[in-house]
């Protein structure tokens, strides 16, 4: 890290404008990321310690539904895309275009959230809900932590779509698009840890 | 409709606790009445509820972390009381459902809600003056930080008369705190109080990181910044990295309680050591967080009264990066018993040991700051000699304690209790009050009482040794913690040294309470009209006591460590004062959506704690409401005109140089108060 001074401020005409600026909103953010990156991690550790506690309980691999998962996880994978084609648009100053680019993104999101919903359901239907064994709880938390991340992301999407319809591309609008940027993508990290140490971990 | 909750929750039967709820409710209402009387309450909404000024939020912390240090300590008193008395048979006054709960509140409280505000609250009243800013990175956010530390603070008093509190010391460990042997609502007490503050606390960590990364002044570089400033982003880096863990942590135990699933529990596969691994992987950068912004007081206080510069700054630093990352790879000697094996221990034992280098690097850089130095001897300068002394002997049975053999034999005893007080006490409390003399007057515009601050320091330093060596003494036959009674009658003249040694402690709270009452009375006689009562070294000192909201006119542009003190040397030994032409100064506007949001979370976590289900909803949702109404306020800050500046800063010239007060100030506002 430079020991150089980090000045935001003396460039402007008046001495401000040295708090709130979108850099520093966009560097608390990414030290917001890192701090939730350890919850997922303790969440990740807690996982692994408990996988073999299945009580005589199923184990990952009777219960993982690979193809499932597979679509979900493209699904996700692919509203990173579009949120990076929104983000360009952002840049080209093209409100319309960032309006529909979100939109997009959220339908992929909400598909995600809503197969991860039909799994989390037909697993207690079928008596593997979240007290049947340790491996199922750990299984269960960290896997809806992320899918409760989603869903927030998804309030996020709505909340832009209505400030960017109501308040345009502004000094506002566009570090709280990057900082949603951000989340975005860095779920769809965490994901795919998700989908390689629980799912294809499990399953091979 | 109402959960849980019943009129039967109140603990009618019990005596002490009916009295001072009375007590509370009596101050409560007396307190109410007089805001009312006085029409005050519209200055504490204006002036201090919805403030986003960092210094305000600083003196909220404080002033609230010292109400609860009188809690914490009523605690203690009642189990060295307890304690004297119930020995060989006898039973004592605190039947084992009250004083399981007073064990496990008083560490609760000490730590969460004295020890870490106090922490914070110092942090909040210096660091943005230490580095020359006018404000956090994002004041919004303080603001929400400190109500949903005071959620905390509120939840943990009410269970005090409503329902009751955890009985599992003050971590919780599973699976006593499972629903299976805790089936109460003591540790869903436990749980939110922590779970909201936690929260609150790690927004703190991120604000002040990016503020002491990013908002640094002109010249400013990292290694030109103060050591407390140093020791406090250390400290957040910890907050950052640690407190995540907690949050996981409780909330899987939540799901243990709420939901039952299987994380800590004894059957169903689950694990309570991991418990024990994850509560140990915060709980040990936790005691950083807490004793390395005491050492950056110590660090400041002894340069600013020995008249020199810190001995060794770089060295101070990098002790500081080593103890912060060492912090993070010590955890499991807190329970080398639970049977790891001997290689594991090995490592744990040596990484722990090694911790005690670097804190050696800093104790020496002390000693030879005082060396040949004209010590004026203050009372923060005796806090930091007291500290020096009784924090090397608490850091030296750390030591005796990171053997795993000898702890073998240490373990759950009162050797543990003794060692932690002696680090914590020593450490944290001493310099959190050194802290707390030594900014006082930047934060209200006078000094405090010497003559009272250095009885209490007196009585805090006697009183530790009274209360805490028995307890080493006893250790070694065998006495072990939380014993709510024993039959072992010859351990009672120890214990009642102790006792003796709490109340010594009891005079050194009730001397800083007098010095509120002598300074404020005085404090006429005691004000800072030059910013400057201690000749100090670093930026804080530059600006008017107390701080005007914008800290600076100017930003100042520095050229070295201490580099207020060259500044005066350059301007004949004074401060050198603001000259004009100014300039509009841009600053945010305060917020009514931190308090809402602190108080609808204290209903959330009130209706989760007794199951009210869809008053947990009414909270939730409100939380939600009132935080989508923060994102939609454009009208977020205002600009202070020039001319305005200009104003308030020729007064200050004025008060310098004519010795008289600005009216401004706090001291005259606690004056319209008194």
């Amino acid at each position: 890290m430079s020991t150089d001074t980090l000045s935001n401020h003396g460039d402007h005409a008046h001495e401000h404008d040295h708090h709130d600026t979108s850099g520093t909103k966009l560097f608390g953010f990414w030290v917001y990321l890192m701090s939730d990156l350890i919850i997922f991690g303790s969440l990740f550790a807690t996982f692994a310690v408990l996988l073999k506690g299945t009580a005589d309980g199923p184990t990952p691999g009777e219960i993982f539904e690979l193809p499932f998962v597979l679509v979900e996880t493209f699904l996700l994978l692919f509203s990173s895309f579009t949120y990076g084609m929104a983000v360009l648009a952002m840049n080209a100053d093209r409100a319309s275009q960032v309006k529909a680019w979100l939109a997009i993104t959220f339908l992929l999101g909400a598909g995600f959230v809503g197969m991860e919903v039909y799994e989390f359901q037909h697993l207690i239907h079928e008596g593997f809900g979240p007290d049947r064994s340790a491996f199922l709880s750990a299984f269960f938390t960290l896997v809806g932590t992320h899918g409760l991340h989603v869903t927030f992301g998804l309030i996020w999407i709505l909340v832009m779509l209505i400030q960017v319809q109501t308040k345009g591309l502004t000094d506002m609008t566009r570090p709280r698009i990057m900082c949603l940027s951000l989340f975005w993508h860095f779920l769809d990290i965490v994901w795919i840890c998700v989908f390689s140490f629980v799912y294809l971990m499990g399953v091979l | 409709m109402f959960g849980k909750l019943t009129l039967e929750a109140i603990p009618f039967h019990e005596p002490i606790i009916m009295v001072t709820a009375a007590v509370i409710a009596i101050g409560g209402l007396a307190l109410v009445g007089a805001l009312t009387y006085f029409k005050k309450w519209g200055y504490l909404w204006t002036e201090w509820i919805t403030s986003i000024d960092h210094k305000k939020l600083g003196i909220m912390y404080f002033l609230v972390a010292l109400v609860m240090l009188i809690r914490g300590f009523a605690d203690a008193i009642m189990m060295r009381s307890q304690q004297a008395l119930a020995a060989g048979g006898a039973e004592g006054f605190l039947p084992p459902h009250h004083y399981d709960q007073i064990f496990s509140a008083h560490g609760v409280i000490m730590i969460f809600f004295v020890a870490m505000p106090m922490v914070i609250g110092l942090m909040n009243l210096v660091v943005p003056l230490q580095i020359g800013a006018r404000d956090v990175a994002f004041p919004f956010m303080n603001n929400l930080s400190f109500w949903l530390f005071a959620a905390g603070v509120v939840l943990v008093n009410i269970s005090l008369v409503v329902g009751e509190f955890a009985q599992t010391g003050w971590l919780a460990y599973a699976p006593l705190s499972g629903i299976e042997y805790s089936p109460g609502v003591g540790v869903d007490y436990w749980i939110w109080a922590l779970q909201i503050s936690g929260i609150g606390t790690t927004l703190t960590g991120i604000n002040f990181f990016v503020t002491i990364i990013k908002m640094r002044t002109k010249g400013m570089k990292l290694f030109r910044m103060p050591i407390f400033t140093w020791t406090s982003l250390c400290a957040n880096v910890l907050i950052i990295a640690s407190f995540p863990i907690l949050t996981a942590t409780i909330a899987l135990l939540t799901l243990d309680r709420y939901l039952g699933m299987h994380f800590f529990t004894n059957d169903f596969g689950g694990n309570m050591m991991m418990y024990v691994n994850l509560i140990w992987a915060w709980g040990h950068p936790e005691v950083y967080i807490l004793i390395l912004p005491a050492f950056g007081v110590f660090s400041e206080v002894i340069a600013t009264f020995a008249r020199k510069r810190l001995f060794g700054y770089g060295t101070m630093v990098w002790a500081t990066v080593a103890i912060t990352v060492l912090s993070f790879i010590v955890w499991l000697h807190h329970f080398f018993t639970m049977g790891a094996g001997a290689n594991v221990n090995a490592f744990f034992g040596i990484m722990t040991m090694i911790i005690a280098i670097p804190t050696g690097v800093k104790i020496f850089n002390w000693l030879f700051t005082m060396y040949r130095g004209r010590i004026e001897f203050t009372s923060p300068v005796l806090w930091t000699l007291g500290f020096i002394i009784t924090f090397s002997i608490g850091g030296m049975t750390g030591v005796m304690l990171s053997i795993p053999a000898a702890n073998f034999v240490l373990h759950n005893s009162l050797f543990v209790i003794a060692h932690f007080h002696n680090v914590i006490i020593g450490g944290v409390v001493f310099g959190m009050l050194a802290g707390l003399t030594y900014w006082f007057p930047k934060a209200f515009g006078f000094t405090l009482n010497e003559k009272w601050g250095k009885r209490s320091f007196w009585c805090w330093l006697v009183g530790f040794y009274v209360a805490f060596m028995p307890l080493y003494v006893l250790s070694f036959f065998g006495a072990v913690r939380r014993m709510q009674s024993y039959a072992n009658s010859d351990w009672q003249p120890l214990m009642i040294v102790a006792w003796v040694g709490a109340v010594i402690i009891m005079c050194g709270i009730a001397c800083t309470v007098i010095q509120f009452y002598v300074s404020i009375r005085d404090r006429k006689q005691n004000l800072d009209l030059t910013g400057d009562p201690w000749d100090g070294r670093t930026l804080e000192w530059a600006t008017s006591s107390p701080a005007q909201f914008y800290n600076f006119a100017h930003l100042p542009e520095i050229q070295g460590v201490d580099d207020f003190w060259r500044m005066k040397q350059e301007n004949g030994g004074k401060t050198p004062l603001s000259e004009g032409p100014y300039q509009d100064i841009h600053m945010p506007k305060d917020t009514w959506e931190g308090p809402v949001i602190g108080g609808l979370s204290i209903v959330f976590g009130f209706a989760l704690i007794w199951h009210i289900w869809w008053l947990a909803i009414v909270g939730g949702l409100g939380m939600f409401g009132v935080f989508m109404a923060r994102i939609f306020r454009e009208d977020v800050d205002y600009y202070v005109p020039a001319a305005e500046v200009e104003r308030i800063e020729r007064e200050h010239r004025k008060s310098v140089e004519r010795g008289v007060p600005q009216s401004s100030t706090y001291a005259s506002q606690v004056g319209g108060q008194a």
